[in-house]
């Protein structure tokens, strides 16, 4: 019943980062979505509860169970008064105490607070159930959705964005519906029985404090009205100083080599003072709410003890019904000022909840046909014909493109950045779909076959070597499910990997983790060659593959590609002129359009755009 | 708020730097104390002065002392709110002072880190810890101070008031109290253990998050979503477990505190009743008393919210602690030793191993750079290449042998001075937020515009900056991203060479760029770096064969030394290497 002032803190304030108990966001998950409101905050709330219909039962047992401990708690007071009435009838009329009565009353007390205290526990426990539970499922759904958006959701998301919603979002909702949950009703229930009770035992005195409160609440919004603007203020200057240290720990080489130390130390000792001064003036406001509140309940718990003393020798009081009464008065403020507070607590977990059902309704990828054909053994044969794609509608891109790719053979895929290399291959594999036209292989449309189904058929090399954490046998076998050690150690020694792995003190059993710490870009970049040599593609994409190895590795590396790509249509895209020249066909291509095709001899006899590029030696990419 | 910032702060001993932030604060905590003492007091005065108004007051008929006590009770609680004012403001200015200092403390202590340390805590950790870990500490200790600290004082002054009522009935109260403190202490210590374990999980899950959502095109090329899912759900599945298990435990608290406060009132009916009935108590007395035992248990409810929060910024503290006494493996020198004037840099029997590996990354590693010479390193991937630039800056130090700079061994350099003699270009394009200005006069300040021009000729950037609306002026965004690879490469190369630095580093800097820029910047390079020292590493031959002298790396090891036609002739490593980029070479 009394954790309101840590609430206030947590809706009035939420600075960087989660809520007490939540998922701790990375640099970029932070200070997303807190303070913030929602748009539709009942249509939000009525989906909520939806997602709790499921614990529907549980839910009814917990209400009925917060019910019985505020009414045993309110009943509480009234019996021991009634337990103070009986001694002082007795001593007033100078009568011999019933310590008989007394004793049935007080048993009967306790059995009372027996009974309150099981429902509360019972309460507690669902709660943290019922909250655990839609948390846990809330995060299974959200990642699996992950898994069903098209990747053009991700690109137009910063990746800092989807992780907050994933973690921060969906534990402040967890967390304000247990405060809701648990606190709001309870609040409620015993404000309705405290009243009740106060009224059943002075009318007027219930007045006194009925006014009071009001007092309270008026001044508690009052002051924070006030605190608003520098919490605004504070949110910005955070910003501020996040961005300091972010910079300053990332070029942190730069910083030192640069002789920036000092101007970078005062560069963030200013932002940490403003934010410090901000803060301090938000923090003292917000924070003088509670003693106002507490000073306004001393002053109705006056005024009721000395309007009750003279209620008391006029004979319309008894002393025990003062005692009483004294203690409804306590317990009364506290539980108003949660359910006032309730307001912010309600707004930002809607903001909370409406960010994860953002996620969770995004567009999903078209579905993949359910009765496809059975895909035949490939030989590789990949057909563009008139493809037209953009990722912007308007931003003119890949036009009118057509190209084959014969079976076995290499493309090697040439021009400027921007030219659309990479969007070749987020078609090819169906990260994007085709605005028209087709791409086959062996004949079939790709957009026929399931996504699963076709990604098999391909290995792919990214620019940026992706490895996740866990040992380098572990990244190397995620190139195919269920691959054996050795046929892990085979791809490792194509990809030169094993080489430099013998040397490590752990070997496979190397920890990467999520710096990939210890290994160099082109290590990195060698295991997820390996990886590819692993799933025995039937198409072979290398994505610049090979650009951040350097020049002896990668002669090394070529001789196995040369050996992997016997048999197997390989698209290349590279920027050394080593690597294009020894294709069976280079694709020339600029701002989305093929200019040219053929091989190298063909295109340098050619004398076009190609032939230019080798001759005037014009940027390949910038 | 004092900047200690981690000056001259013992960080040997355990928690050295803890008390070394706290102790400032020292005066304010106690002041805070007493404040807090004095308003617990005024509180507990509320319920005594209302017992009195019973026996007093009430009971004889005495309506003067009624009203005496209503003025002393407003004159209570008015002393009352303004000792709890006075607690807010010092309570926000401690910990937000604290939380201020402790931020300085891990910046200035991450900025004396070299690479070693940076790597092992990892950039995006330090970030957290700076922010986040920060904050939690900072809230929590403003809680503990303002709030939390009531609880002991409450009970302790709900004891003694007691004591004063009635000495044996508050007995029951000396009872009650430390029953309460064991049973919190009892779920709390049950639950600490969980907290950590928690923390781990929550960990765990958001950097499954994190790869997925970095690796979601190399998830979908290879078809692992349902390994990704089953990765997810193990890890999701236990931080539930262990969040409920918390919950559950949690859950206890409430109820068994009102449970011992409630029966100690109904104990103290019933022996209250007994001594009023022996003429040994009044009734006043027992009023009182049931407003200590509410009081007391308040007190304590407010105190176990700490423990909902103690936890995390328990671990948040020990991850701050964990930057503080890490003692950085690079360490200026005691008493520094000016520069020879010799100029250059020379590596004398250099041998370099990571801390924890087998391996060496270098060895025996000997060979001069002087001023005005320009040399190239080049090797296979895990040569030791980038190892040999980060050496010289000290952002690693020596496993054996010596660096030298202008003739001194770099660990005698006092390291600004070391610093000002370097112009690096790193691998990565880092580039500052600001604008362009700003980042070419990083390291130095006092460049006019025409050198920052200069700078931006040589490295082949002018013709972009220049085409830019606001030219120098134009902004930058956080890590330059606003400019493409090739821009950014020679941004950054633009930004060294502001500083006219007599040597100067290139860590594979050309890779962004095209043959023909790269040429261009080479010929201007050797142009306007005159008597620099320069030394080169790169992949290309292109970019090295015109260098005074290319040194040939293979693991770790000077393999072969000489000029591109020497090594052409006799280096068999050299030879291979230049032969696989022979297209490129022949434009």
């Amino acid at each position: 019943m009394t954790s309101r002032p840590a609430r206030d803190l947590a809706a009035t304030e939420r600075p960087v980062g989660p809520a007490v108990g939540g998922p701790r966001g990375g640099p970029m998950g932070m200070a997303v979505g807190a303070g913030a409101r929602a748009r539709d905050l009942r249509g939000t709330l009525w989906r909520m509860s939806g997602l709790l219909s499921e614990a529907r039962g549980r839910i009814a047992v917990m209400v009925l169970a917060t019910l019985v401990s505020v009414l045993m708690g309110v009943l509480m007071p009234w019996l021991l008064g009634r337990g103070t009435d009986m001694v002082v009838d007795a001593v007033s009329a100078d009568r011999a105490i019933d310590f008989a009565g007394l004793a049935q009353l007080l048993v009967l007390c306790a059995a009372l607070q027996t009974l309150a205290s099981l429902a509360n526990w019972l309460q507690a426990w669902i709660t943290a159930d019922v909250v655990q539970d839609l948390g846990r499922r809330l995060r299974r759904l959200a990642e699996e959705k992950l898994a069903r958006v098209p990747l053009s959701w991700f690109d137009r998301q910063p990746p800092g964005e989807v992780l907050s919603r994933v973690t921060n979002d969906v534990d402040n909702v967890g967390q304000s519906l247990a405060q809701l949950l648990s606190q709001l009703l309870m609040s409620l229930f015993q404000v309705i029985g405290v009243v009740a009770m106060m009224l059943f035992l002075s009318p007027l005195m219930t007045l006194i404090a009925l006014v009071s409160l009001a007092l309270s609440l008026w001044l508690s919004r009052l002051i924070a009205g006030y605190a608003r603007p520098r919490f605004r203020a504070q949110w910005a200057l955070t910003g501020t100083l996040n961005s300091e240290i972010e910079e300053g720990f990332t070029g942190h080489t730069l910083v030192k080599v640069f002789g920036h130390q000092t101007r970078a130390a005062e560069e963030f000792e200013r932002a940490n003072r403003a934010l410090h001064d901000n803060t301090l003036a938000a923090q003292f406001l917000s924070g003088v709410i509670q003693p106002v509140i507490m000073f306004v309940g001393n002053l109705s718990f006056i005024a009721v003890v000395i309007f009750g003393a003279f209620r008391v020798l006029a004979g319309g009081l008894t002393i025990g019904t003062l005692q009483s009464f004294i203690q409804y008065v306590r317990q009364l403020n506290m539980p108003v000022s949660q359910v006032s507070s309730m307001a912010a607590v309600l707004q930002s977990a809607a903001a909370s909840a409406e960010r994860v059902f953002d996620l969770l309704d995004a567009p999903e990828m078209a579905a993949d046909p359910v009765d496809a054909p059975d895909l035949p053994a490939t030989r590789g044969r990949v057909v563009f014909s008139h493809v037209r794609f953009r990722y912007d509608p308007d931003v003119p891109l890949f036009e009118d493109v057509s190209l084959v790719a014969e079976p076995g053979l290499t493309v090697a895929i040439v021009g400027p950045t921007g030219a659309g290399k990479t969007t070749l291959v987020n078609l090819l594999m169906r990260f994007y779909e085709v605005d028209a036209g087709t791409i086959t292989l062996d004949g079939i449309d790709i957009a026929s076959i399931p996504r699963e189904a076709l990604r098999r058929r391909f290995g792919m090399v990214l620019q940026n070597a992706w490895l996740y954490s866990g040992t380098i046998r572990d990244n190397i076998a995620y190139g195919r499910d269920g691959a054996t050690d050795a046929e892990v150690v085979e791809a490792a020694r194509a990809a030169h990997v094993d080489e430099f792995v013998r040397t490590l003190p752990a070997g496979y059993d190397t920890q990467i983790d999520e710096n990939g710490s210890g290994l160099s870009v082109g290590q990195r970049q060698l295991l997820t060659i390996a990886r590819a040599f692993l799933a025995r593609p039937e198409v072979l994409i290398l994505d610049e593959a090979t650009s951040s190895v350097d020049t002896r590795t990668e002669v090394l590396v070529q001789r196995a590609m040369a050996g992997l790509r016997q048999g197997r249509t390989s698209f290349v895209i590279a920027h050394r002129l080593s690597t294009i020249r020894d294709a069976d066909l280079i694709v020339y291509m600029e701002h989305g359009n093929v200019l040219e095709q053929g091989d190298h001899a063909t295109l340098m006899a050619a004398r076009g755009a190609y032939w230019r590029l080798q001759m005037a030696q014009t940027p390949l990419d910038d | 708020m004092r900047a200690v910032a981690g000056k001259g702060v013992p960080v040997d001993r355990k928690f050295g730097q803890w008390r070394a932030i706290l102790s400032p604060w020292r005066g304010l905590i106690v002041l805070l104390l007493l404040c807090q003492i004095g308003q617990s007091v005024a509180s507990l005065l509320l319920p005594s002065l209302s017992a009195d108004v019973i026996d007093r007051g009430i009971l004889p008929g005495d309506r003067g002392v009624i009203w005496s006590h209503a003025v002393m009770m407003l004159g209570a609680a008015l002393v009352q709110i303004a000792l709890a004012i006075a607690v807010t403001w010092l309570g926000a200015r401690i910990s937000l002072g604290i939380g201020a200092e402790l931020r300085s403390a891990i910046f200035a202590r991450v900025q004396t880190f070299a690479l070693t340390e940076l790597r092992n805590l990892g950039v995006p950790s330090l970030i957290t810890r700076t922010t986040n870990d920060v904050q939690q500490v900072q809230s929590t200790l403003l809680m503990a101070l303002t709030m939390v600290l009531t609880a002991p004082v409450m009970g302790i002054g709900a004891v003694i008031m007691a004591i004063r009522q009635d000495a044996q009935l508050s007995l029951l109260l000396a009872v009650a109290v430390p029953l309460l403190g064991l049973l919190v202490g009892l779920i709390l210590s049950r639950s600490l253990p969980l907290f950590g374990r928690m923390q781990a999980q929550v960990d765990r899950v958001n950097g499954i998050l994190r790869e997925q959502i970095g690796g979601v095109r190399t998830i979908r090329a290879f078809v692992r979503d349902r390994h990704e899912q089953e990765r997810f759900a193990v890890a999701n599945d236990s931080l539930s477990a262990t969040a409920l298990q918390i919950g559950r435990l949690m859950a206890l608290m409430m109820p068994a505190a009102g449970m011992v406060m409630q029966f100690t009132a109904i104990a103290l009916v019933w022996f209250a009743a007994h001594r009023i009935g022996a003429g040994e108590m009044q009734v006043g007395s027992l009023v009182a008393f049931i407003a200590y035992i509410f009081q007391v248990l308040v007190s304590v409810m407010i105190a176990s919210m700490l423990f909902a929060v103690a936890p995390r910024a328990l671990v948040s503290a020990r991850r701050i602690d964990e930057v503080l006494t890490t003692v950085p493996s690079v360490a200026p020198p005691a008493a520094p030793q000016p520069g020879k004037g010799t100029g250059g840099v020379e590596f004398r029997d250099v041998s370099f191993t990571y801390p924890g590996a087998e391996a060496a990354v270098l060895s025996h590693v000997t060979f001069r750079v002087a001023p005005g010479e320009t040399v190239g390193i080049i090797g296979a991937t895990g040569s030791g290449k980038s190892t040999v630039i980060d050496l010289i800056p000290r952002l690693f130090d020596v496993t054996g042998g010596a660096v030298l700079v202008d003739g001194t061994d770099v660990r005698d350099l006092a390291p600004d001075e070391l610093w000002s003699n370097i112009g690096l270009v790193p691998q990565e394009t880092f580039l500052f937020s600001g604008t362009i200005a700003d980042n070419l006069r990083y390291g130095a300040p006092d460049a006019s515009d025409d050198d920052l021009w200069r700078a931006l000729t040589v490295a082949q950037a002018r013709d972009f900056v220049a085409a830019l609306p606001l030219g120098l002026e134009a902004p930058v965004v956080q890590g330059g991203t606003n400019f493409s690879g090739g821009q950014r490469q020679r941004l950054t190369i633009a930004r060294a060479l502001a500083r006219r630095p007599p040597v100067c580093l290139f860590d594979d800097s050309f890779s962004a760029l095209d043959y023909v820029t790269d040429a261009r910047l080479r010929a201007a390079l050797a142009a306007d770096l005159g008597g620099a020292a320069v030394l080169i590493v790169g992949q290309r031959v292109s970019s090295l064969r015109h260098a005074d002298r290319i040194i040939v790396l293979d693991h770790g090891r000077i393999v072969g030394q000489g000029s591109h036609d020497e090594l052409m002739a006799a280096s068999p490593a050299y030879r291979e290497i230049a032969e696989s980029q022979a297209v490129g070479e022949a434009a």
